[in-house]
């Protein structure tokens, strides 16, 4: 693979995406100290909200150590040259929710719905263009689906006016022809001046090859996460990314030792527990299920005595999306009473 | 003289005809006028298969027929844009407006809840909410008519093919709104709603999530006795409301897990969601009908 003198923008997702795997924890001080490192190792891009995104504080996807708008507050002055991002899925956050968000000084907004449920975006992609805000499309969950449909989905975000489209691996699922199938028709059908994106999980270990696929195909932006901190068994974790295309000679303005120092010094400290590709995470990846149903799937096995793997099994064969973290203890339950454990 | 009330469906879209199907089963309330804004449509040449006077040209087409026909009852299924004025206009005649559109201008009417009291006070305006706070706002108020409920969240998941147009062009006022009902009706001190919508083939039946957490301990067993109550009450007008599992209890949380199936008269049984708006909408009609029946409430004057 030649990517030689290619130029990618990576944008680190450990402060939002990870937020899963700390149970949306993480202190301000814990914030403030990574992504000031991130900035000063140059990551142009840092995304910072709840790990369902603005508004995600819930009893469903959990209750953040502190409100987006206070992790906004915190970070957002002391970047000196990155700029922060937020995310939001409409059913779960709104309009409100994106107008606070660009009143902390967000300045890029990415909008992420299910890949085949475009069109319920309208409204807050309409709004961030409008704002003139840097506008991402996130088609999540996009292993469900064929090239095609994510097409015609992106072109109806592109419509809304998204400047950017995303084919979100969320499940960790995809292998690299399935990344060069899907961002490579994105980018030859979606206009010039529309990036595209990927957004890849390592549940099966395949996060960098999937990455440089996507640079390959042509994606304009790609995330991942220091020390790979994010949901199952993380994001691309982006200090072995950077070394890896510092080798293949893509530039993307990141000085190495300090990414390598970020995720040493300041994140691996923080893991609960190490983001690895274990047993739970794999199966993720392998029935192609929403990445943060991990912590979820074995705490149901802790208090139901259901092997997290079967019920992740029984979640990618009912079809779940993103979002339906209740959906996990209801079918716990469930499977608990056919056994006759309850 | 028939005790029946004389109602009529405007918008004869997917949820106009379904109520228009459970409508002719009722004792309580008679379609006569269906009516829309295009005459092609196959809502209006159904309701006129159906035996049913309609109208394509608007809720100003039926006006002149409101009192010839005594007209008490009329369903707005059409979008929150228009409903206002549809409803001022009838509300002038002496109809009764129920609302299936997220414009809430009267106030919201969960039927286990609260339609007594609207019936009683004869709201001349009330509005159904939405499909995802009449499926889970019965439940809040379970829970809260046994001891106070600091928060409750409601999680509605929906196949994809049931959710029109419409509410995919301005979800946020799904959530707005059945969050604030969470609260003005379900009696949560803060509420939260969260839709997901499920591409899945074949279509999931509706389903609905409901957490609520308590100042102090729960009562278990009230709580518990109040929930199978409550669920009977749904199925009343929904057979297949069902309380999957729970009520689970940690610490203060209390948590249930319910699937709404549709009875499938026009919509698919999978669309609970649907069906549940026109079923709850309809028997709002017909508690109206009833209480004008036993003398509790008089209908406005007709000369």
């Amino acid at each position: 693979m030649n990517l030689n003198g290619k130029k990618v923008t990576l944008h680190d997702m450990s402060l939002r995406d990870g937020m899963h795997a700390k149970r949306h924890q993480i202190s301000l001080d814990e914030m403030v100290n990574i992504a000031t490192g991130l900035d000063e190792a140059g990551m142009p891009l840092i995304e910072v909200t709840h790990g369902d995104g603005l508004g995600g504080a819930s009893v469903n996807y959990g209750f953040p150590a502190h409100s987006d708008e206070e992790y906004l507050n915190a970070v957002v002055p002391k970047m000196k040259n990155a700029k922060v991002s937020a995310l939001l899925l409409p059913g779960i956050g709104t309009v409100d929710h994106l107008k606070m968000a660009k009143d902390c000084g967000v300045s890029t907004i990415r909008v992420a719905t299910h890949c085949t449920e475009a069109d319920v975006s309208e409204q807050h992609i309409g709004m961030a263009a409008k704002m003139e805000m840097d506008t991402v499309g996130f088609l999540m969950m996009a292993h469900m689906v064929s090239p095609e449909t994510i097409l015609e989905q992106a072109k109806l975000m592109v419509s809304y006016g998204a400047n950017c489209i995303y084919a979100t691996d969320s499940a960790g699922y995809m292998l690299p022809d399935e990344v060069t199938a899907k961002i490579g028709l994105l980018r030859a059908e979606l206009p010039t001046n529309v990036e595209v994106g990927f957004h890849g999980h390592h549940n099966m270990g395949m996060a960098i090859a999937n990455s440089l696929a996507a640079i390959e195909a042509g994606a304009a932006r790609v995330d991942g996460s220091v020390a790979g901190l994010g949901a199952g068994a993380g994001n691309t974790p982006l200090e072995v990314f950077c070394a890896v295309l510092d080798r293949m000679g893509v530039e993307t303005g990141i000085d190495l030792y300090k990414i390598m120092d970020v995720a040493e010094d300041r994140v691996f400290p923080i893991m609960d527990q190490p983001i690895r590709v274990d047993r739970d995470a794999l199966t993720l990846g392998y029935a192609g299920v929403y990445s943060s149903f991990l912590l979820f799937a074995q705490r149901a096995e802790k208090k139901y005595g259901i092997q997290a793997r079967d019920i992740l099994v029984e979640l990618g064969r009912r079809g779940t999306v993103g979002g339906q973290e209740d959906m996990i203890e209801d079918l716990a339950l469930t499977m608990a009473k056919e056994k006759g454990l309850i | 003289m028939s005790k029946k009330l004389k109602a009529a469906i405007i918008g004869p879209g997917n949820i106009g005809t379904d109520l228009l199907m459970k409508i002719q089963r009722s004792e309580w309330i008679e379609p006569v006028w269906m009516v829309g804004i295009d005459p092609e449509s196959e809502g209006l040449k159904r309701a006129a298969e159906m035996g049913i006077k309609t109208c394509a040209t608007g809720v100003d087409g039926l006006l002149p027929h409101v009192v010839e026909d005594d007209i008490r009852v009329a369903f707005d299924a059409t979008s929150a844009y228009v409903h206002a004025e549809n409803s001022r206009k009838l509300n002038e005649l002496g109809v009764i407006m129920i609302d299936l559109t997220p414009a809430a201008v009267g106030p919201y009417c969960v039927p286990p809840v609260n339609l007594a009291d609207h019936a009683k006070n004869l709201e001349m305006n009330v509005n159904m909410v939405t499909c995802g706070g009449q499926a889970t706002i019965p439940m809040v108020a379970a829970v809260s008519r046994v001891q106070p409920v600091e928060y409750g969240e409601i999680i509605a998941t929906v196949s994809s093919r049931s959710v029109g147009p419409g509410t995919r062009q301005n979800i946020d006022e799904f959530t707005r709104t059945t969050a604030g009902a969470v609260e003005k009706v379900g009696g949560a001190k803060k509420g939260k709603a969260i839709i997901i919508i499920n591409p899945a083939e074949p279509p999931l039946i509706m389903r609905d999530t409901i957490h609520c957490l308590t100042e102090g301990e729960p009562d278990q067993a009230a709580i518990t006795e109040s929930v199978h109550a409550m669920v009977k009450d749904v199925q009343k007008y929904v057979p297949g409301y069902r309380l999957v599992n729970g009520p689970v209890f940690d610490g203060n949380r209390v948590s249930c897990f319910m699937e709404v199936e549709g009875l499938g008269d026009f919509l698919p049984k999978y669309a609970g969601n649907l069906d549940i708006m026109t079923a709850a909408g309809l028997r709002t009609a017909e508690m109206f009908a009833e209480e004008a029946a036993n003398g509790a409430i008089t209908l406005p004057e007709r000369g």
